[in-house]
């Protein structure tokens, strides 16, 4: 599965994965407020120590930072150059603070595990007609999926290959429309296999097969 | 037993299938008919998927308007393309998937999908991304997650259709046993041979229905024209 | 929602993953490659239409979110949202939900040029007007008025991406239309 989890069995895999998110709302928040760069100093001190009890290799950290640190530098040096420096640290540290903590989340909770909480805190949003359940549905065909499209684009881009056109956007289109085609199959699938079968029905007639 | 009385399907602009009527009670029924001559949409009628426009489909009794969800629960179908049926990354998800609806206690659910991996031979395969399966075995599965619901009826829509002879004959013996009414669509006019009843559609109407050997006949001589 | 409907969000936002990694291309008069990732946005609202595209995008939040590496060059995780260039992740769902809009209300009379304008707006527009506050304000501290213009590099990018986008919901529009127009003149009252 496509998942940047590292597992492990540390105080911070085990915590459960909404205390995690919750300490994340607080303490980026905080973090925001926050100017002394001591206090901001000593925040960040405890992110990178919690990865040190996570025993993340330190690979796994830098290639998720690497994502983000091209324009953590660019924020940095204009805040630097268009204001000043004592303010360009606390930004850049703030940053690295709350970007570290979101990382740390994201390296030790399973996917299930936020999805869970996701679908939680979304319940409320049931009075907007969201179906939370559905959430994890289309996280597991998103995964189920990816594979089968990429397969897709290969054969494509092979195809527009062959007849000798350049390498470049054109298979898009083909690209798009072959995945709108597979929604008809999949729409049917899902449909016998009981997905829609408690929703409230809809007025005879309203529906139309295309 | 599944009963067609004056069924009709059209597009707002283009019938598919005009005043269809049929009563099938036999075990093993074939359906043949060259593209679009309406034989699909005659299989999706028979579990719902699509709602004829005139005349009425029962199935055990059963409107497919008024009853939908206890016709869905009687009649597992089956497509062609393996591909977009498995819907969950992994095999044992997906089997499990097919449960879900049923609401069971989750203990019943590993039981049953433990014993559906056994009898489809996809044991080993039990946590692999169905994405690495072979199209011959993504077929299984997708006819496994089918079973597992415990279908009364089973309509298998062109099931060998994208896979090679191998596979067709690991599909079809599958099919062969299984205890239930089966009702295939199919091109592969050999494996009919052994079956109880063949249709033959064209243009939205059967235009032959008897044994394999004189419907077949038919089907062959309609394609010489 | 029907099965059909969480089949397209599903498989778009797929799409839109794969997309990610197909390999980087030069344009001419830009700066920096781009990936097919970026005509996402607006060819979630101009293909699924409104409500479909704006799920789908969420979707794709979600999954970044998440911990998913469905991000260009295989990044994800709440830190990227949470980054300086969060607020253009979080846009992208009202990207494709203004788009849609558009494309809709435009539906029976669209063409090239209306389907480039509603790919700006949603594509471009909003993403700017969400994306650089929080690049601005939240992350660094500079006024909003001083750097309010920075965006001008995306610009030329912007603009070749929504040609691009643009050109693909029209062909998809012949090819195999989704969307139901969106009438001007509302629905029927309420009784």
């Amino acid at each position: 599965m496509l998942s940047l989890y590292q597992p492990g069995t540390s105080p911070v895999h085990r915590c459960p994965a909404w205390v995690k998110l919750l300490a994340m709302l607080v303490l980026g928040t905080a973090a925001f407020f926050l100017t002394d760069l001591r206090v901001l100093g000593a925040g960040l001190a405890v992110v990178i120590g919690a990865y040190a009890v996570a025993r993340i290799p330190i690979a796994a950290a830098w290639k998720l930072l690497r994502g983000v640190l091209v324009m953590l530098v660019i924020v940095v040096l204009a805040q630097g150059l268009l204001g000043d420096w004592p303010t360009a640290a606390q930004v850049g540290i703030r940053l690295l603070l709350v970007i570290g903590l979101a990382n740390l989340i994201t390296l030790t909770t399973t996917q299930t595990a936020i999805v869970d909480t996701v679908e939680r805190i979304a319940t409320p949003l049931r009075v907007f007609g969201v179906r939370p359940d559905r959430i994890g549905l289309l996280i597991a065909l998103v995964f189920r999926f990816i594979p089968v499209i990429a397969t897709e684009a290969a054969r494509v881009r092979e195809a527009h290959e062959a007849r000798g056109v350049r390498p470049g956007l054109s298979y898009l289109a083909p690209l798009v429309i072959r995945t709108l085609r597979m929604a008809d199959g999949l729409g049917e699938a899902l449909e016998v296999r009981g997905v829609g079968e408690d929703d409230p029905p809809r007025r005879r007639g309203a529906r139309v097969r295309g | 037993m599944i009963e067609l009385r004056r069924v009709s399907f059209a597009y707002p602009q283009r019938p598919v299938l005009t005043e269809v009527s049929a009563v099938l009670a036999e075990q093993r029924i074939g359906i043949v008919g060259g593209n679009g001559s309406g034989k699909s949409t005659l299989a999706r009628l028979i579990n719902g998927l699509v709602r004829p426009t005139g005349g009425q489909v029962l199935v055990d009794g059963l409107d497919t308007h008024r009853d939908l969800k206890q016709v869905r629960r009687r009649v597992g179908f089956v497509f062609q393309d393996p591909d977009l049926q498995i819907v969950m990354p992994t095999v044992a998800e997906d089997l499990a998937f097919s449960l879900r609806p049923r609401k069971l206690p989750a203990d019943q659910v590993r039981q049953r999908v433990e014993q559906t991996l056994a009898a489809y031979g996809l044991q080993e395969h039990a946590d692999h991304p169905a994405h690495l399966l072979s199209g011959g075995q993504k077929q299984l599965l997708a006819l496994a997650a089918v079973l597992i619901t415990e279908p009364a009826i089973m309509v298998l829509d062109e099931p060998t259709t994208l896979l090679d002879l191998r596979n067709r004959r690991a599909v079809m013996r599958v099919v062969a046993g299984l205890p239930q009414q089966v009702v295939l669509v199919t091109h592969d006019l050999d494996v009919l041979a052994d079956f109880d009843r063949v249709l033959v559609i064209d243009e939205g109407r059967i235009v032959a229905d008897d044994t394999p050997g004189p419907a077949l006949a038919a089907y062959r001589r309609l394609a010489e024209v | 929602m029907r099965p059909k409907d969480i089949a397209l969000i599903a498989l778009f936002t797929a799409l839109m993953c794969v997309l990610g990694l197909t390999p980087r291309i030069q344009l001419p008069l830009l700066p920096a490659p781009f990936t097919a990732q970026t005509l996402g946005v607006i060819l979630a609202g101009g293909i699924l239409g409104a409500r479909r595209g704006f799920a789908s995008m969420a979707l794709f939040v979600l999954l970044v979110a998440i911990g998913a590496p469905v991000l260009v060059g295989g990044v994800g995780g709440l830190g990227m949202i949470l980054g300086p260039t969060g607020g253009f992740i979080i846009a992208y769902p009202f990207g494709a939900l203004v788009t849609g809009l558009l494309i809709e209300r435009w539906w029976p009379k669209l063409n090239y040029l209306t389907a480039f304008l509603a790919g700006f707006i949603g594509g471009a527009l909003v993403l700017y007007v969400i994306g650089q506050p929080w690049l601005i304000t939240v992350s660094a501290k500079v006024s909003l008025a001083d750097g309010w213009w920075s965006w001008i590099v995306y610009l030329p990018g912007d603009l070749i991406k929504t040609a691009i986008a643009a050109g693909i919901i029209v062909t998809v529009k012949k090819a195999y239309p989704l969307i139901t127009p969106r009438r001007t003149d509302a629905t029927p009252a309420a009784a």
